[in-house]
């Protein structure tokens, strides 16, 4: 240690470190068994838990197999019916028991969860411990209010969550917390690098949960499968990497599991020329720099208005070299160590890449060991693998743009849609931007913004489902299954003429692709009630995804002018209904007429939420479209059952390519007629009749279609299911014939299933 | 007259007027700033005797006697107790960067601190509402140099921040400038009355093209005095003039801190933002009166490793 005059003369800060003390000593419990039916299990099969920042072992933790998964979903089954049928202000009671004790130990968990995952105490302990607290409170309230707030709603049943190695606590809470006061019971895989604070909120758990409400199951990607495979899981939750997210839609395809997925992202950061650039240098530092890069929705695409452009480099370099890299258990360190070797060499391999790519990298310092300092990379193109890939790691790419619209354009040209960040001190141009940018997270003058009330999750291959707030709830709860019988897979339709009777004017349906009628793609039809019916093929549904690409203009409508066009074409409607009725029958013409009606009174009024976060911070949760929906319609009430669900699909502004009843297809296509006469635009509803199995794949597998309902057969569902994998699209597939004539042709499912939520942030303060 | 003072320069509002400032983003910078950096041990002690060094003692108040002011200066001589000197280990006693004071004290501060090498400041034109005739606020001026004055810190009218009057304002501040003479002058823009975060960046980058030798945040009679966004912003502000001109324009925050705390957090604040050249007396002073006792207090704590009391130490 320096003396007083030589410190004088430095004025350096010195270390200021965070004794490890108390964290250690309860480590001296290791090694570690799973936490299982409130007990935690003998030990087995172990391997190590390192603190990356020194690279010595903690702590040696069990790997879990295929049986321990066994047992913990057995012990979660066992408690599930009694902790859903806990009354809710005890449950509330248990869950606020959690964020007490949890901020009892704060400072244990925070210095825990820095050992073992790198990340400097200062944000173990002023974020991610407070914030998953938070958590804690925020659900005990709901736990109390589920009740009330969501009737007709049940809890899944037993939940397996899968969380990632960057935020674990914080994950651990995002996922346990609102699992549990919906009613739910978990088992709990934490990342294999970081399991440790897992294993000391077990230790709490076992105080003041019932056996087996919560398990947890250490181990590494196989015992994550093993949770994914197994047969009595009712819902999975995963955070972690687009690629696994991959994996784990097309192993649950079928299973009937829930699930929904918070993946990578390559979140853009864009900074207007009349942004407060201070500001948004900060931002930069909250955004790429913190938790090491580490971070899913981390601001690492960097687009800067070519007016500020190089003074907002230059001042990035400038900030960027004063951020100290360090032991993360030194309270005034600012970046810590990567979470593992593994992760190091990865950082350091796209690095090197995106250099040989041309980029120009910028580092503050040089990598040494699990050490990366913070870093830019310029001068590259958006095919470098370092604009294009997430790096997770402190290093962001920078790019210029001229105007606002090159601006969108750059930052939606991306896989992901997690997150973005947008900085101008113009609210115009602002809210323009955030209505415009894919992420299903959008700070104004500010980044990584984070509050219990506040939905987080993805759009794109950023995966789907969001956790936090009222959005959030409803990810852990199930709606009742549909009354009617499980459909039974149609054989496909024979290119063949059938009975098309005689006499009359003959009568040629159409496909109905970007407002046009237009004959199938392969020039087959197949017999159907009422007279051939054109037979579409991939190429069909191809251009019909195409046309409604096309047809954004219905996305950018008022509520109010959307609802004109439903009310005509229920007016219109009306006006055939005798048409109809010779197709369907009088009864469900006239409930078609109705359910019309019903979406044309929803369509301006499914409003967002003020969501209260934090104070002098606006959060709304808005209802956003997803774009291009493919809808494969119910093959029974081949009207009814093609307006209950593309109606409520475009109300809220999407455009649709629709697969009517196979069985029945002719009601759909004189359909075509009476959208002509709607004003519905071109391109809005798009009708392809055919093989619901085949065409319901085709769409699945389409990269340019944003979300998927498919009311079919097993079959059909698990095939799409399992295709959707792709570009990881939200399928809402159902098995089970519902009575659409009732409720549940109209039920709220409807609504949920038509929109993502968009949460925008705009901090404010004059 | 140093040949690196700032000199005044002709008026450019567009070196400020396309310059945003968002107020929760400076919060938040501001307050995680302080909670991300903290000198520890030898190093605390080293940011607090720095904190003596760039201090201007102050007592600004209407029951201000020659006796009073005497006193305050027999402090600022010897800001520390023998015993936490030798503690410390230090060869020589430390001493404040000025004493500032009224202009009618000035007189008997020079008297009180002569030989000390320790300069007087006064408040002048008009302090603290600044709203007085322009002659008279410049005989003020010129009165306190008269007197002594090596420092005079000046207040600015907040009014025309307020009406955007920049021509005003820079002529206002040049005109004072020019009456300081050899003094060197910081300018008070009176930040809670301002206001708005804009204002004061505003306000900061015109007091510089006016030829301030520093720039200072309250009168410390305002509602808010120093407030850490508040700096922040002014920092900035010094940072964009110096990256065009070349210039080291000096800060002080005045008013409210008290605690030896607040000492560390400022100059975390003056290092983290602009730099460890910018902890010296020459471009960084603390307006503070109570602040002393309390780093006098951690001090005697440091040496001893006991909690200390306020009644053992020497009174300002």
């Amino acid at each position: 240690m320096p003396n007083l005059t030589e410190a004088l003369a430095t004025m350096e800060y010195g270390p200021s470190p965070e004794s490890p003390g108390p964290a250690l000593d309860w480590l001296k419990r290791a090694p570690f068994g799973h936490f299982i039916g409130g007990k935690f299990t003998r030990p087995a099969d172990l391997f190590d838990a390192i603190n990356p920042a020194a690279g010595a072992v903690l702590a040696q933790v069990s790997q879990g197999s295929v049986k321990d998964v066994n047992r913990a979903v057995t012990a979660a089954r066992k408690a599930a019916k009694g902790w859903a049928k806990t009354p809710g202000a005890d449950r509330a009671r248990a869950l606020y028991a959690l964020a007490r004790r949890m901020q009892k130990h704060a400072r244990l968990f925070a210095v825990l969860e820095t050992l073992n995952n790198g990340k400097p105490i200062r944000e173990s302990r002023d974020i991610d411990v407070p914030l998953a607290i938070r958590h804690f409170y925020h659900h005990a309230g709901w736990a109390a209010l589920v009740e009330d707030e969501f009737p007709g709603l049940h809890p899944h049943g037993v939940c397996g969550q899968i969380i990632p190695w960057n935020f674990p606590l914080l994950m651990l809470a995002w996922k346990v917390a609102p699992a549990l006061a919906a009613g739910n019971t978990v088992v709990l895989k934490p990342a294999e690098y970081t399991p440790l604070t897992a294993l000391l909120f077990a230790d709490i758990c076992a105080q003041v949960l019932p056996p087996g409400v919560v398990n947890i199951v250490t181990g590494d990607g196989a015992t994550g499968a093993a949770l994914v495979d197994h047969g009595d899981v009712d819902k999975i939750a995963f955070t972690g990497s687009t690629e696994v997210g991959r994996a784990i839609r097309g192993a649950t395809a079928g299973s009937g599991k829930a699930l929904t997925l918070e993946l990578g992202g390559k979140s853009p950061f864009i900074v207007m020329a009349d942004a407060d650039l201070e500001a948004a240098v900060e931002g930069v530092v909250d955004a790429i720099w913190f938790n090491q890069g580490e971070v899913c929705c981390a601001g690492s695409r960097v687009l800067v208005q070519a007016a500020v452009a190089e003074r907002f480099i230059a001042r990035l370099k400038d900030r960027m070299a004063r951020l100290r890299l360090g032991d993360p258990m030194d309270k005034g360190v600012d970046i810590g160590a990567l979470v593992h070797p593994v992760q190091a060499a990865r950082v350091g391999s796209i690095l090197d890449q995106a250099v040989e790519q041309g980029a120009e990298l910028h580092l503050a310092g040089t990598a040494v060991g699990n050490f990366c300092p913070p870093g830019l990379l310029t001068g590259l193109g958006t095919s470098n693998i370092g604009w294009s890939d997430e790096i997770f790691g402190p290093v962001a790419a920078v790019m210029s743009f001229r105007t606002p619209a090159e601006a969108v354009e750059l930052a939606n040209a991306t896989r992901y849609g997690l997150a973005a960040s947008i900085w101008s001190e113009s609210a115009t141009v602002a809210m323009d931007l955030a209505a415009q940018v894919k992420a299903g997270v959008v700070w104004i003058n500010g980044t990584n913004l984070f509050d219990a009330n506040a939905p987080f999750g993805g759009m794109r291959e950023s995966g789907f489902g969001r956790e936090g707030g009222r959005a959030g709830m409803l990810a852990y709860l199930a709606a009742p299954a549909p009354s009617g019988k499980e459909r039974k897979a149609l054989a496909a339709p024979a290119p063949l003429p059938g009975d098309e009777g005689a006499g009359g004017i003959d009568r040629t349906r159409k496909l109905y692709v970007g407002g046009k009628q237009a004959r199938p793609d392969g020039g087959y039809s197949f017999a159907a009630p009422g007279g051939a019916a054109p037979l579409g093929n991939r190429k069909d549904i191809r251009n019909a995804v195409e046309a409604a690409a096309k047809a954004g203009g219905w996305t950018g409508l008022s509520g109010h002018a959307r609802a004109q066009v439903l009310w005509f074409l229920a007016e219109n409607l009306t006006a055939r209904a005798r048409d109809f009725a010779a197709l369907v029958g009088e009864k469900e013409v006239a409930a078609a007429i109705d359910r019309a009606l019903y979406w044309a009174g929803w369509t301006d009024k499914l409003e967002g939420r003020a969501a209260d976060t934090v104070s002098g911070h606006l959060t709304l949760a808005l209802n956003e479209p997803f774009g291009v929906m493919g809808v494969i319609c119910p093959d029974e009430a081949p009207l009814l059952g093609f307006l209950s669900t593309v109606l409520p699909a475009i109300a809220f502004g999407n455009r649709v390519v629709a697969v009517p009843s196979q069985s029945a297809p002719n009601a759909a296509l004189e359909m075509v007629q009476v959208l002509e006469t709607s004003d519905v635009p071109a391109g809005v509803v798009n009708i392809v009749t055919g093989a619901q199995a085949e065409l319901a794949a085709v769409l699945a597998a389409h990269d340019d279609a944003a979300a998927l309902w498919v009311f079919a057969d097993p079959a059909t569902c698990a095939a799409a299911e399992r295709a959707a994998a792709g570009n990881l699209k939200p399928v809402w597939a159902e098995v089970r014939a519902r009575d659409w004539a009732g409720a549940e042709g109209r039920a709220g499912a409807f609504r949920a299933n038509a929109v993502q939520v968009k949460t925008v942030w705009l901090p404010y303060g004059a | 007259m140093t040949p690196d003072r700032n000199p005044t320069m002709p008026l450019a509002t567009d070196w400020f007027e396309p310059v945003r400032v968002n107020r929760p983003a400076a919060e938040r910078r501001a307050a995680t700033l302080v909670a991300r950096r903290g000198p520890k041990k030898v190093h605390q002690a080293a940011f607090l005797l720095n904190a003596i060094r760039c201090m201007d003692l102050t007592t600004l108040a209407g029951d201000d006697t020659p006796d009073l002011v005497a006193r305050l200066c027999a402090k600022a001589r010897r800001p520390l107790g023998e015993d936490i000197v030798a503690g410390l280990g230090l060869t020589a006693m430390p001493r404040v960067g000025a004493v500032c004071v009224y202009p009618t004290m000035v007189a008997p501060a020079v008297r009180a601190l002569s030989n000390s090498g320790i300069p007087v400041a006064s408040v002048a034109t008009g302090f603290p509402a600044g709203l007085m005739p322009r002659d008279l606020r410049l005989a003020e001026i010129r009165y306190a140099v008269d007197q002594g004055a090596a420092e005079i810190d000046i207040v600015i009218t907040r009014a025309h921040v307020f009406r955007a009057d920049w021509a005003l304002l820079h002529d206002e501040i040049a005109a004072m400038r020019e009456a300081c003479g050899a003094a060197h002058m910081k300018a008070i823009l009176g930040t809670g009355d301002l206001v708005t975060l804009k204002n004061v960046y505003d306000a900061s980058v015109v007091a510089m093209q006016a030829g301030a030798d520093f720039i200072k945040t309250s009168t410390g009679k305002e509602a808010v005095n120093a407030t850490l966004p508040v700096s922040l912003v002014m920092l900035r502000a010094i940072r964009d003039f110096g990256a065009r001109t070349g210039q080291r324009v000096g800060f002080k925050p005045a008013g409210g801190m008290k605690s030896a705390k607040d000492a560390i957090a400022w100059q975390i604040l003056m290092r983290e933002e602009l730099g460890r050249d910018w902890l010296e007396p020459e471009v960084f002073r603390l307006g503070a009166s109570s602040m002393l006792g309390d780093i006098e207090r951690q001090l005697e704590h440091h040496v001893t490793g006991r909690y200390s009391a306020t009644h053992r130490h020497a009174l300002a």
